[in-house]
């Protein structure tokens, strides 16, 4: 899952410092493996060269932990790439599935836009899962299933949670 | 490129104040299987049975051929039906008090063919979909699985043009719902028949060529969203 694009979403709500970032992704998305500190300013310094993030504002002191990010707006436009995007389908994508749909959410982007790319992308391969097994031995058969079987997980849950966003959103406007 | 076998546009369809289609379209060629997807309550059925002639949407056309099923009599549409569309759905399709067999053969013989040689076509459709050893069973003593293969199998007798099927694997197993969409495929390719298929299911979708998304009534393909 990449690192990069997930701290661009998270400071489109608002400049951030690396530190806050950090604690940011872990809470969300760091599932019991939080970032390194060498990793997070690896990442922003990266971002930073290649003019998705500015700096905002240092503060008195030295160290990276002084500096301030802002998402640019080249930036921004990387975040929508990324989401208006699939991902190539693999099984165990869900933390990467997970990740574009907290972040359409936080960003306010409809988390459906993401679910019907995936959707597409998911069963041009699972088409291709199926053509294989309908014409392979059993053990073909039987890694195809394992893999058709996970694919369809990570849709389900992309449905079910474009469907609890749908819900929330229509309990917000309510 | 010729015109889709059959075609929409532009369907609206409301019940009481509740909007089922807004603005639906769809195409599908002979010999094409499209998958209709979407959550529950999105309008699939409802984009089923409009496409079928079985219900009339308030608003837009369904053309098959050049034929408007808006505009057609109920009579000419309910001999379409019959001749050149066939239809799988979940549940409770077949005749309780008929055997497999005369279940299969029941829509050849209204369709005016003799009792003989509509039984022997139904017996191969049966020996077909694997459930042969059944044939002289009523529904109620087969299990639901082959109680789906003989809808299936009744379904493709009389060689339809189209066929609709609304979650056709909705009560089977994963192996024989598998089963069951591999034999329908192979059988409606052979024919050269469309086949619309309604499902939830992304592995059942998976025998499909393509597949249009409904989402609040309105329709979707995956070529337009990119
Ligand atoms: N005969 C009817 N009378 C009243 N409302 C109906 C009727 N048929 C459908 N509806 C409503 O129209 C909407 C679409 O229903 P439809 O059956 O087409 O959905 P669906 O996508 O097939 O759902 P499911 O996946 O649950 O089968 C729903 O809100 C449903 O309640
Ligand atoms: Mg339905």
């Amino acid at each position: 899952m990449s690192i990069a694009k997930t701290f661009l979403g998270l400071l489109e709500g608002g400049p951030s410092h690396g530190y806050d970032l950090k604690r940011a992704y872990d809470e969300r998305f760091g599932h019991d493996r939080p970032l390194a500190y060498g990793q997070v300013y690896a990442t922003l310094s990266r971002l930073l060269k290649n003019g998705l993030v500015e700096l905002d504002g240092v503060e008195a002191g030295d160290g990276p932990e002084r500096k301030r990010y802002a998402i640019t707006e080249a930036g921004v436009a990387d975040v929508d790439v990324w989401l208006g995007q699939p991902e190539a389908p693999q099984p165990y994508l869900q933390s990467t599935l997970y990740a574009k749909v907290v972040l359409a959410l936080l960003t306010g982007r409809p988390a459906q836009d993401v679910l019907d790319v995936q959707r597409a992308e998911h069963l041009g391969l699972m088409r291709e899962l199926t053509q294989r097994k309908r014409g392979g031995d059993l053990a073909d058969q039987l890694v195809c299933d394992h893999a058709l079987f996970h694919l369809e997980a990570d849709l389900r849950w992309l449905e079910l949670a474009a469907a609890r966003l749908d819900a929330l959103a229509k309990e917000v406007a309510a | 490129m010729s015109a889709p076998l059959l075609r929409a546009e532009g369907l609206h369809k409301a019940f009481g104040s509740t909007a089922a289609l807004h603005d639906a379209s769809f195409a599908i060629d002979a010999g094409e299987v499209v998958a209709v997807m979407g959550p529950s309550g999105s309008g699939k059925s409802t984009l089923l049975h409009c496409l079928a002639g079985i219900a009339v949407p308030d608003q837009g056309r369904v053309l098959y051929g050049d034929v408007d099923l808006g505009a057609a009599s109920d009579a000419k549409r309910s001999a379409l039906r019959r001749t050149d569309f066939g239809f799988v759905f979940q549940f409770g399709q077949l005749v309780p008090e008929l055997t497999a067999v005369e279940n299969v053969a029941l829509p050849l013989r209204l369709n005016g063919v003799a009792r003989r040689p509509a039984e022997a076509t139904a017996t191969e459709w049966l020996d077909r979909l694997e459930v042969g050893d059944v044939a002289r069973k009523t529904p109620g003593n087969i299990s639901g699985g082959q109680g789906q293969r003989v809808a299936v199998a009744r379904a493709l007798a009389t060689r339809p043009r189209v066929l609709f099927a609304d979650e056709p694997t909705g009560a089977l197993d994963s192996l024989n719902g598998e089963r069951v969409m591999e034999l329908l495929t192979e059988a409606a390719r052979e024919t050269s028949a469309a086949v619309v298929l309604v499902t939830h299911e992304a592995r059942v979708a998976a025998y499909s060529d393509r597949e249009v998304v409904v989402r609040d009534g309105r329709t979707r393909s995956p070529e337009l969203t990119r």
